[in-house]
């Protein structure tokens, strides 16, 4: 079981997670123009209990759906939202967007909306802690219809062949974009792929996030310990459509949907605690409070603060610094 | 008045030079590709370094730095690339080998999308020190039977490809001498740099490579051979076709200098329009198909830039736009030679044909 410490930790996340993208969905609705976003609501208990298991100084890479993983990596919510809004205070001065925030400095390398190309690039982060020695850990987020391509594959036999430390884990939240995952697969389940790169796979609960955390420790001990990969399948389901523009009425019916929110994670996490008698119905009361308080600061630091200006278009195209000869 | 005969090296021990020096004295260098030594798995059999590469620009590098350092690939240029654009994010400073440039339509996603734009779009946060290198070009000329033989797969100069992403440095030496010195650049650059190598050059090309390491600035046009009444512009081993066609001009009276453009991007433009502002006269030389490609890129930028100084419309010579042809002759005739560059010199002084 996780520590007292560490449950009170999920929860924040979980609600944090939560309250930005319904902050943010109602910011798309009243005409705030914010770009491109994909909704992460749902699937929370996925990037929560993976990072959970995962140390500051780990890695991770991402998805376009990735503001979930940015938060439970630790990127901060002004920062985000500020780059939401394309401002130069944005955590990648307004040059980046929804589709592309990272922050370095918690392990967050990028959200990657090339679907399945941040499989690659965890492998090369794993590839310089191998060579570094320095025991890091990265984890790689991608969703179901990532498993489709070959970017992931390729990602997953080098990651076995050279004993890599890399935690897979599929989101498979049933659709991509429209696709529905039983159409696109050509096994019962993703974590069936695992056996082809020998390495473990598991499928488990996506929308609990103690039993997503327990496989993602196993994964992260295991790639610690030098002996390489896993891929972990997380089940779950995203409330809302592919993107801010899609309406889900055209390929998914109302009951499934229902089905899938009876399952929140959040509201099971909070049932769980309470009933374990953990924690009072209090404290997480002023956790909900605490994280609405978050977002609202968030959007006024992103509203108050300054747009980039003309001459940074042309900043950062190449790295300015070369390194100089050391003699 | 003699002084000690330099000590030359093939364009590809050069290279090796390069690397292995760099290696030397940085040990977040990495070295990955396919074959890249050779045989990876058998040195209990006694197998080790068994290829080196295609132009040999990696042999026994494996033996030095070992084979955590020097890395053979299994075929997955998506993959592999990838994993040299996350490890040059995260503190390693990756040389990745594609073994030609006709392979980049495996891995295009990792150099446009990720490798050229990581740095921007994450605005400035991460470094990407990332080298590429990969062969180019046919290994055909005047003479058949330099016929590589390779076909349409295997012989292209796909780098106006490359050119056309910001973000991307692409570099295409011509000498052992100028190969070594923008390698070492590429190594010491902070950002993703491209250096193509001519397959022709690879395997022959012998010149005089200081034995210390040095670099050639990434950037900037070198006149290789000073003249008066015409530029001629060349890339990689069209440098040599244009030297060669410059010393046939000098017989008839016209007086070529020669231009090698060395940096496709960002590209040396004031070393080429100072030069054409002597001459008053171009001819650019590439060997890659010509719809949206380099030379006309030069071209267009010396026309925008450069008009009033030219006595003559800017002639291209470039292969056609066709695949590239398996017979040795078709390949001959396909590519680019001395031939072409003098008859278009002529067009430009209204003599020949």
């Amino acid at each position: 079981m996780p520590s007292g410490e560490q449950l009170l930790w999920m929860y924040e996340h979980l609600t944090l997670i939560r309250e930005f993208e319904e902050r943010l969905k109602w910011l798309v609705e009243t005409g705030v123009p914010v770009g491109a976003v994909h909704y992460y609501t749902g699937q929370e208990a996925c990037a929560v209990g993976v990072c959970a298991a995962l140390e500051p100084s780990d890695w991770i890479t991402s998805t376009h759906r990735g503001h979930g993983h940015c938060i439970a990596k630790g990127v901060e919510v002004h920062r985000m939202m500020a780059e939401l809004y394309g401002k130069s205070t944005g955590s990648n001065r307004g040059k980046g967007g929804s589709m592309h925030i990272t922050d370095v400095r918690v392990g967050m390398l990028g959200v990657n909306p090339i679907v399945g190309m941040g499989a690659t690039h965890a492998v090369g982060a794993a590839l310089s802690a191998k060579v570094r020695k320095t025991q890091q850990v990265a984890a790689s987020f991608f969703g179901e219809g990532a498993a489709g391509i070959g970017a992931v594959h390729e990602a997953m036999n080098l990651a076995a062949i050279w004993k890599l430390p890399v935690v897979f884990v599929c989101e498979n939240n049933g659709y991509a974009q429209s696709t529905p995952v039983e159409y696109a697969l050509s096994v019962p389940r993703i974590s069936d792929r695992a056996a082809a790169y020998n390495m473990p796979g598991i499928t488990v609960d996506g929308q609990d996030v103690l039993a997503v955390w327990e496989v993602a420790v196993a994964a992260v001990d295991r790639a610690r310990a030098g002996q390489g990969p896993s891929l972990i399948e997380c089940m779950t389901y995203r409330y809302y459509g592919h993107h801010q523009g899609d309406d889900t009425r055209r390929y998914r019916s109302i009951e499934e949907e229902e089905g899938a929110r009876s399952r929140d994670c959040i509201r099971k996490f909070r049932a769980q605690l309470l009933e374990q008698r953990t924690v009072q119905e209090e404290e997480l009361d002023a956790i909900d409070a605490a994280s609405r308080k978050k977002i609202d600061d968030a959007v006024a630091f992103a509203e108050a603060s300054p747009l980039p200006q003309p001459a940074d278009l042309f900043t950062h195209v190449y790295v300015a610094e070369t390194r100089r000869e050391q003699e | 008045m003699t002084t000690a005969t330099a000590r030359e090296l093939s364009f590809g021990q050069a290279i090796n030079e390069a690397i292995r020096q760099e290696m030397r004295r940085d040990p977040t260098i990495v070295v990955m590709g396919e074959d890249i030594a050779g045989g990876a798995g058998r040195a209990h059999l006694g197998f080790v370094d068994a290829w080196g590469g295609p132009l040999r620009a990696t042999r026994g590098l494996i033996t030095e730095f070992g084979p955590d350092r020097v890395l053979d690939t299994p075929i997955a240029e998506m993959g592999f690339l990838g994993a040299g654009v996350g490890a040059a994010m995260s503190g390693l400073r990756p040389i990745v080998e594609i073994m030609f440039v006709d392979l980049i339509g495996c891995c295009y996603d990792q150099i446009m999308n990720q490798a050229a734009k990581m740095h921007y779009m994450m605005g400035g946060q991460v470094d990407l020190p990332l080298v590429i290198r990969t062969a180019y070009g046919t290994r055909g000329g005047d003479n058949p039977t330099y016929g590589g033989g390779a076909g349409a797969q295997h012989s292209q100069t796909l780098y106006a490809v490359l050119a056309h992403i910001p973000g991307l440095k692409v570099v295409v030496p011509s000498t052992a001498y100028n190969a070594k010195g923008l390698t070492i650049a590429a190594i010491r650059d902070n950002g993703p740099v491209i250096v193509l190598e001519h397959k022709f050059l690879g395997l022959r090309a012998k010149g005089p490579v200081p034995e210390e390491a040095y670099t050639v600035p990434i950037g900037r046009a070198q006149i290789v051979r000073k003249g008066r009444d015409v530029t001629l512009c060349g890339i990689g081993r069209m440098t040599h076709i244009c030297s060669e066609a410059a010393e046939s001009l000098l017989t008839e009276g016209i007086d070529a200098e020669v231009v090698d453009v060395l940096t496709i991007s960002p590209l040396d433009e004031d070393t080429i329009l100072e030069s054409v502002s002597r001459t008053r006269r171009l001819v650019v030389v590439d060997e890659d198909t010509p719809t949206a490609s380099v030379a006309r890129d030069i071209a267009a930028r010396v026309a925008d830039k450069g008009f009033d100084n030219l006595d003559a419309p800017i002639k291209t010579v470039t292969a056609p736009d066709t695949p590239v042809p398996f017979a040795a002759v078709l390949e001959a005739h396909y590519t680019p030679g001395a031939a072409q560059v003098i008859s278009a010199v002529h067009s430009l002084f209204g003599t020949g044909a």
